[in-house]
């Protein structure tokens, strides 16, 4: 009844082409673009800054680059943690090497410097699969850790390990630093993901990612149709570290501004939870990144927040509370639908599209 | 399309959860991180009674502080750095002092409390160079450093080598984060001064895992062991120490791994096992009346009440007892019993904790005397060398509190906090 999409005819092959075919869905994002852009800058408070949406940006940041390697290219990595280590160690070092260059620059260098290690340490996908290729990615989260803590180097000789964001401005407002006002971090870390959010979409309707998509369902069956694996495999650990990379820069400079690598950048605390983010957001699905990243970062900031707030609990209840709430909400979705939420939501779709008629 | 409608409507009751989260209080508001929950919470737990049962004997005994009432939400961390954030910008409004019981915290909101106007209150932990006031305008770690610690533990093994430990191989077995490296750097610095051979073992978060690290130990028999550890690390170390024989005596934690918590599990074989403390053990002090009397006699002790003058539970008090007269001393600086988050800080600044403001806070003899100045917000570095005795189950004091190498020391957080000052452009106080 309301989402239905009868009468919508195209005419030409741009329309048709369009990443939100349907006008509701179209209308529903510039909606959403709308209230991101121009209402939530106007009424952002640090908490909403730094509890809720830079860490929601940022993992959904980081859950588009893990998601294009093992969603669409079908290469499990347990690397995550690793390569935003290097996002954010190469922000620190340029910035220190470098202290006039623009903090947009700084990042995206990071992206690409993170895409290069991504690409080293995606070789041995070209001999091994699946479990294995998790174990020797896995590889590469601890060796990166270890090298940042041995080598005194990358955090310029600091006593602790530390690393310490400087002040970096755009347009003359500060963006990095303590300083930097609510809604400028927000809007640094908004306009990348929307952008790089695009860039991926886009990349994966196109040749590239539809020969990802051809090496995740069949590798062999993919190398005869004329798909270069080499090619195919490395380009999709490039591209995934870049945004990986992006993400580790955004959540150093912007996010935490102070940081030491074994416990920021540890298995536990991102690489995991960032699978888990494309598992129960869906793999091979963009808004599942977004959805997965809103569920393993948001839901325990809102279940605290309703225990402690509303229903008075005291803070380690509600904490035992939330843990227990929190795993079994991710078994519960999980065996609803193990495709995870995006497909939810377009079994949703299907229904209101049928709605109130369903015969 | 999908993005949208799901995103607007879980940001919505987000949202009208967030109205709630502004709770208007006239009071002092004290908001406490704490951890309860994780691998370090068996250290977490006592500490947070402590504090929790101190505040409340405040409230009942005398009303508050100068008539004002201590609000305490707490907010647990689980000591996760991200967590304490946003505890940190939950609780901030208005907030008097954070205590983050957590070094990686504490690094964390040393910019951001400093840029926001809200005092931080480290209490022997945290950035070591933050005990210079000159260019940590809000941060305070009295009454003693890491490196204080360091050059302590140094010098009680000097002492028990009559002053020569010269080609003396002493380890550091550390807890692989900021908290863990901190002593690092004053440790080589004095290894050179003294010439002894620094062995560095890190162990990884959280600790469960030491195997390697002992085995180690075992091949390269150091003669001394140093640790800096936390939660479960603490318990595993010391069950390492006894299982491969290392004499305890040799064996020295910083005043976070001296815990009961951390010695019982090992049983007898902890017998011996040393720890600086800043503060004394046991349960007797007036203080401790104060709290039976007016909170634990009325059921409304925090937690279980077990801990109660246990180690962790008395630096708990001693803690919230020096965050409770830095608003006395605000009080009275300003003139008023509302202070504001600035004038609060003014009162830490002035904190004069003398063997007889001691006594009358009923904490007599219970840790050396102290004061903060603009200069130094690091408070006297004294502390002491405890001893476990597994007979008795019991902390014993062994030496007087001590001095550390402040010729070292000194140099070092000089050399630290100008290097801070520099990259972020912070012009020197108390001029």
């Amino acid at each position: 009844m309301i989402y239905k999409e009868t009468g919508q005819f195209k005419s030409t092959y741009e329309s048709d082409h369009s990443i939100f075919p349907l006008i509701q869905d179209k209308i529903a994002f510039n909606l959403l673009m709308l209230v991101a852009f121009l209402i939530v800058p106007f009424f952002i408070d640090s908490y909403w800054e730094k509890a809720i949406l830079i860490p929601f940006l940022i993992y959904s940041m980081a859950a588009i680059g893990l998601n294009i390697l093992t969603g669409y290219c079908g290469q499990v990595s347990l690397g995550t943690g690793g390569f935003m280590a290097v996002g954010a160690f190469a922000t620190y070092k340029i910035m220190t090497f470098f202290p006039d260059l623009n903090i947009m620059i700084i990042v995206l260098l990071s992206g690409v410097i993170t895409a290069f290690v991504g690409i080293l340490f995606g070789l041995p996908s070209l001999r091994i699969k699946g479990f294995y290729l998790a174990v020797a990615t896995l590889a590469s989260q601890f060796f990166i850790i270890w090298l940042f803590n041995k080598v005194p180097w990358f955090y310029n000789y600091s006593d602790t390990g530390q690393i310490t964001v400087s002040e970096r401005t755009m347009f003359g407002v500060a963006v990095t630093g303590a300083n930097a006002p609510p809604y400028a971090t927000y809007l640094f870390c908004l306009i990348l993901v929307v952008v790089l959010g695009f860039a991926a979409k886009n990349m994966i309707r196109s040749k590239i990612g539809r020969s990802w998509m051809a090496i995740r369902d069949m590798d062999i069956a993919a190398e005869i149709i004329g798909v270069p694996p080499l090619k195919t495999k490395l380009s999709a650990f490039a591209i995934s570290s870049f945004y990986i990379g992006i993400a580790g820069s955004l959540y150093f400079a912007v996010y935490l501004g102070a940081l030491e690598v074994t416990e920021s950048f540890d298995i536990m605390a991102i690489s995991f939870p960032v699978l888990f983010m494309i598992i129960i957001g869906g793999l091979g699905s963009m808004l599942g990144s977004f959805l997965g990243a809103a569920f393993i970062v948001l839901l325990p900031i809102f279940l605290k927040n309703v225990m402690v707030d509303l229903i008075g609990l005291s803070a380690v209840t509600a904490k035992h509370f939330e843990i227990t709430i929190w795993g079994l909400l991710m078994v519960v979705f999980l065996i609803l639908e193990p495709h995870g939420l995006a497909r939810l939501w377009s079994i949703a779709k299907e229904k209101l599209r049928k709605w109130p008629f369903p015969y | 399309m999908g993005l949208k409608k799901m995103m607007v409507g879980f940001l919505g009751s987000v949202i009208a959860i967030g109205g709630f989260l502004e709770v208007a209080t006239a009071d002092l508001k004290f908001p406490m991180l704490v951890y309860r929950t994780g691998a370090y919470a068996p250290n977490g737990i006592p500490n947070a009674d402590g504090f929790v049962d101190y505040y409340k004997m405040i409230n009942a005994r005398d009303g508050g502080i100068g008539g004002e009432k201590i609000v305490f939400p707490e907010c647990e961390t689980g000591y996760k750095t991200q967590v304490g954030v946003e505890c940190y910008e939950k609780h901030k409004e208005n907030a008097m002092v954070f205590q983050p019981m957590s070094t990686g915290i504490t690094y964390q909101l040393i910019p951001k409390a400093s840029a926001d106007g809200v005092t931080v209150y480290s209490t022997g932990y945290g950035r070591t160079s933050a005990k210079n006031g000159k260019v940590f305008k809000w941060i305070f770690n009295a009454p003693a450093t890491y490196w204080d610690g360091a050059s302590i533990a140094v010098r009680h093994i000097l002492k028990q080598n009559l002053g020569n430990i010269k080609g003396k191989k002493i380890a550091l077995v550390y807890h692989n984060s900021a908290y863990g490296k901190e002593p690092i750097r004053t440790l080589q610095v004095l290894a050179k001064k003294h010439g002894y051979k620094l062995l560095l073992l890190p162990v990884d978060h959280p600790g469960q895992e030491q195997k390697a690290t002992w085995l180690k130990i075992r091949k390269q028999r150091p003669n001394y062991v140093l640790m800096w550890g936390w939660g479960v690390m603490n318990q595993v170390a010391i069950k390492q120490a006894a299982s491969i024989k290392f004499p305890m005596e040799n064996f020295i934690g910083i005043w976070w791994s001296g815990s009961e918590n951390d010695v019982l599990p090992a049983g007898a074989g902890a017998h011996g096992y040393k720890a600086l403390t800043f503060n004394a053990p046991g349960d007797d002090y007036q203080v401790h009346k104060d709290i039976k009397k007016y909170v634990h006699d009325k059921g409304q002790a925090s937690g279980d009440g077990s801990h109660f003058g246990t180690v962790l539970y008395n630096r708990g008090l001693f803690q919230a007892m020096v965050q409770v007269e830095a608003a006395r001393v605000a009080q009275q600086i300003h003139g008023t019993s509302k202070i504001t988050p600035a004038m609060y800080r003014d009162g830490m600044e002035n904190v004069d904790l003398n063997a007889k403001r001691m006594e009358e806070l009923g904490f007599k003899n219970f840790a050396p005397p102290f004061k903060n100045t603009c200069e130094n917000h690091g408070g006297s570095g004294l502390a002491a060398v405890q001893q476990w005795d597994a007979k008795t189950k019991k902390w014993n004091m062994i030496t007087e509190y001590m001095y550390g190498d402040a010729a070292v020391v000194d140099k070092l957080i000089a050399e630290d906090s100008t290097k801070y000052a520099k990259e972020q452009k912070i012009a020197m106080r108390c001029n």
